[in-house]
């Protein structure tokens, strides 16, 4: 009977079985795993099924940093296996929790080890050290594990430097209901082999062994090779009474069915200003002249996957709340790197970040969150970052590098020691192009230059100071970009809010009704009635706290939505904006 | 007679394709498997054909006699394919008024086996959202990826999903240009393992050619494919527009083959729709409603 724990760890795949951007299909326990090795070495064990629509992804491909499904194109990053991007609708940023199933994984011993769940940690062998080793070629076979225990225990070989012989003396020196440990001895030679069998089915399993010591040349290879004959007779026979005896039932692995809200039409929805995620500040450096950049890892665990263009909210020692973009590329998912520019009027931010947070530091954060998420249908795509800028267009740049999409990338900057992240921004080569102590009218001339040429399907992003988007913004609408092409990202609302109005808010699925008083905010009277909404900036520059009006004239007051959207009055920013009729109606 | 191994009566009581007539040599009986049934089957030449459970007195290759049929099976031509029934199916088939007209080109593209349940594969004939991936250069191109919105109803009186509005970017949109541009697309889902689109036609702006799949169920999990055309085309020979339509099928072949699982899981939350999947949910819940049973993991209730 096969002992199907979940808890044990088995080999389910050898090291070598995962060369450069390959998927490995394995399987244990009759549920199938997607195994690959993205560029950065992580090993990555996954559900063998997208789950958009069941494909298997080691039919997928992997760039080295994401895997692609073959049929739709979802990407999904390294570590989280958390959906990047779902090609058919390039304007939304998918569901952060749109995440395959993954499973734990190890290398150790030459194999990769894995568990649906398991306990501890992959076992010491005796007699096994780590490098030393020769896994050897992986032996299917259609025979229960057990059986296949029970005739490994009598498998006879020669030791590695007498193969030739044929007199070993073979000597038991452990086994279990996975494993089988031997040594062969002839004249001052001997070898330990153990045997791990990988129950991949009710009646299928995987020889898997490794030898103590494995030469290399010509002498490894016949030492696989010996190996290979003798297992692969071993195997004939084992296959032989496997036939004989009656077939048990496949396994049926359990398939996790997918939460409630992604089974339905999906709605963006995100969570409170909460900061749920504690971070190390791993390495914090100059990136540039005024600028800090901090690497922050997961105190434990794994951080959530991010999307290019995503930023998160940063809880400082101090109190105060601050937003920044992760300026990572697809896949470095061990860490998010934020570039923090020190303020002239700091309001205690920036000033915080600089001189007050070290490395070794802890930091609460929030998950992070796309209000500005990249299209990549676009047959090219600019982009325009002035100063600190510069960090949510590096995320985009790199993930459109990565599918070699179509992009070139303008920087404005002071001067040569301001421009941010120079190993990031060298990678785009070419793409790249530096715009070096331009002043506010020798801009306007260089964003005409660069905005001309508009042709459908163009799309461009800008971040950067308020002046300069709103030149850049007017310049793009003269040129006859139309405003759905044009994406923007402000740092702050520098606009000046008018608080003063009073109005009734009903919230349609609610069911509510609420009186919005002079001096209070959508957002907090929502909140006082219970009713949690989420936000980041709270100045009307992020997008987080966006609502759909149903009825009623809004009075905007943020930088978040563009004029079609503003003109619509379909779309409202909680934080700030405010009502003109004396009664709005939202969707929430 | 004797009880059948499908247990669904919905599906048993469907019309089922088995063979392009034009394929069938007349005369002799020819075996197929239909829901796990061997089914035999035979034409006279003249349009014709009879189908009966197979039996040991008229196996395969067989001149067939039609005076020594007993016990026949509903039998139907149509669309240019012989179609049975295992159970009591209705007086008509769906209608595909533009097979009548007289100017078009009718053909089975081809029949291929595929190792997928039927819902999956309709799923499939229903998805714009693969073109750029699985068809690449011909159906769709990176990065011109987005599925556009578009409307879904179900037919209360015609008891069929119709997909309409819908336009999916085009590499090469016809023979005649080489820009790319939106090519519309309409689908109708009449039977639940049959499908139908019409698509711009290259030849004609005004009007639409048919393309429609008739899915023969072998079993859950292993299908037949017959592919119908019925197109406007002066020009091409039969096997330049077949070798078409089957490159389109031979992509989508391993991808169907590589779902897991294959039959159609009902369950709302087996796996992740998005708003491209319009069409799909309503499939799905088409047939819940229907209570099909066959080829699909029903919902827990």
């Amino acid at each position: 009977m096969l002992d199907t724990a979940k808890t044990r760890w088995h080999p389910i795949a050898a090291s070598y079985d995962l060369p450069f951007r390959h998927v490995f299909h394995a399987q244990l326990l009759g549920r199938e795993f997607a195994v690959w090795r993205a560029d950065d070495g992580y090993v990555n064990i996954w559900e063998n099924r997208c789950l958009h629509r069941g494909v298997r992804l080691s039919i997928g491909i992997n760039d080295g940093r994401e895997l692609k499904c073959q049929y739709h194109g979802w990407r999904y990053s390294n570590r989280t296996a958390g959906c990047t991007y779902i090609p058919a609708h390039p304007a939304d940023a998918p569901a952060r929790t749109i995440t395959n199933r993954t499973f734990a994984g190890v290398e150790r011993y030459g194999l990769v080890w894995s568990a649906e769940e398991p306990h501890g940690r992959v076992p010491d062998v005796a007699g096994l050290r780590e490098g030393e080793q020769l896994a050897l070629r992986g032996i299917p076979l259609n025979a229960p594990a057990d059986a296949v225990v029970s005739a490994l225990t009598g498998y006879r070989f020669q030791p590695n430097g007498r193969l030739q012989g044929n007199t070993a003396n073979v000597s038991l020196e452990g086994s279990d209901t996975f494993s089988v440990a031997l040594r062969a001895y002839e004249e001052g030679a001997e070898t330990l082999v153990v045997f791990f069998v990988q129950p991949v089915d009710s009646s299928r399993s995987v020889i898997r062994g490794v030898l103590d010591a494995g030469p290399q040349g010509a002498e490894r290879l016949a030492i696989l090779r010996h190996h290979n004959e003798r297992l692969s007779k071993l195997r004939e026979i084992a296959e032989r009474e496997a036939q004989a005896a009656p077939q048990p039932a496949p396994l049926e692995p359990v398939i996790e069915r997918v939460s409630p809200e992604l089974a339905e039409m999906p709605e963006m929805t995100a969570h409170g200003r909460k900061a749920t995620i504690r971070v190390t500040v791993a390495r914090k450096w100059l990136a540039a002249d005024g600028i800090a950049a901090f690497e922050l890892r997961p105190v434990q665990g794994l951080l959530p996957t991010f999307q290019p263009g995503a930023h998160i909210d940063v809880h400082m020692p101090n109190g105060l709340v601050r937003q920044y973009s992760i300026t990572n590329g697809p896949g470095e998912s061990d860490s998010y790197v934020i570039g923090v520019k020190l303020e002239r009027d700091s309001m205690g931010g920036s000033l915080c970040m600089h001189e007050t947070v070290r490395e070794g530091d802890l930091l609460a954060i929030s998950e992070p969150r796309n209000n500005f998420p990249l299209r990549r249908d676009a047959v090219r795509t600019i982009f325009v970052a002035g100063g600190i800028g510069v960090t949510p267009l590096l995320a985009m740049a790199q993930a459109l590098k990565n599918q070699n999409l179509d992009y070139e990338f303008h920087y404005f900057a002071q001067n040569q020691e301001q421009l941010a992240f120079p190993e990031k921004t060298a990678l785009l080569g070419e793409a790249l192009k530096p715009h070096l102590g331009f002043l506010p009218e020798t801009t306007a001339a260089k964003l005409k230059e660069i905005l001309s040429g508009y042709r459908p399907d163009m799309h461009v992003y800008l971040c950067g100071p308020g002046p300069m988007l709103e030149a850049a913004r007017r310049i793009a609408a003269d040129l006859g970009w139309p405003e759905t092409a044009v994406h923007f990202e402000y740092f702050k609302n520098t606009n000046t809010i008018d608080d003063s109005s009073s109005f009734e808010v009903a919230l349609a699925r609610s069911c509510v009704t609420l009186q919005v008083t002079a001096g209070k905010t959508i957002l907090e009277t929502m909140r006082e009635a219970g009713i949690d909404m989420p936000s980041s900036c709270e100045q009307g520059a992020c997008g987080t706290c966006l609502a759909t009006v149903i009825e009623g004239e809004p009075d905007h007051q943020d930088v978040y939505l563009n004029d079609a959207e503003r003109k619509s009055g379909t779309k409202i920013m909680t934080c700030v904006s405010r009502a003109r009729s004396a009664r709005l109606v939202l969707d929430l | 007679m004797t009880p059948t191994k499908c247990q669904d009566q919905v599906v048993l009581d469907l019309w089922h394709p088995l063979a392009a007539l034009a394929e069938v040599p007349a005369g002799f009986v020819q075996e197929t498997v239909l829901l796990e049934e061997r089914v035999s089957y035979a034409t006279d030449g003249g349009g014709n054909a009879a189908v009966w459970l197979s039996r040991p007195d008229l196996v395969a290759g067989c001149p067939f006699e039609p005076g020594a049929l007993t016990r026949a099976l509903p039998a139907k031509v149509a669309y240019g394919y012989i179609w049975t029934s295992l159970g009591t199916p209705p007086t008509e088939l769906f209608f595909i008024p533009e097979y009548a007209e007289p100017d078009r080109r009718r053909l089975n593209a081809a029949t291929v086996g595929v190792n997928v349940s039927a819902p999956r594969a309709i799923e499939n004939f229903l998805d714009m959202g693969h073109f750029p991936y699985v068809h690449t250069d011909i159906l769709g191109a990176e990065p011109h990826t987005e599925v556009k919105e578009y409307d879904v109803e179900l037919s209360v009186e015609r008891d069929e999903i119709v997909a309409t509005r819908c336009r999916f970017f085009q590499p090469k949109a016809s023979t005649a240009s080489t820009e790319g541009a939106d090519v519309e697309y309409i689908y109708r889902v009449p039977h639940p393992y049959c499908s139908i689109l019409y698509k711009s036609s290259p030849v004609d702006e005004t009007r639409l050619d048919v393309i429609a799949v008739f899915l023969q169920p072998m079993d859950q999990e292993h299908i037949r494919a017959h592919m119908m055309l019925c197109v406007l085309d002066d020009e091409n020979e039969d096997k330049v527009i077949k070798r078409f339509q089957q490159t389109i099928f031979g992509q989508d072949k391993p991808i169907l083959e590589n779902q897991f699982p294959k039959r159609l899981p009902l369950d709302p939350r087996a796996e992740t729709p998005i708003r491209a999947d319009k069409s799909a949910i309503a499939y799905r819940r088409w047939l819940s409603q229907k209570g099909v049973t066959y080829g699909v993991i029903p919902a827990a209730t």
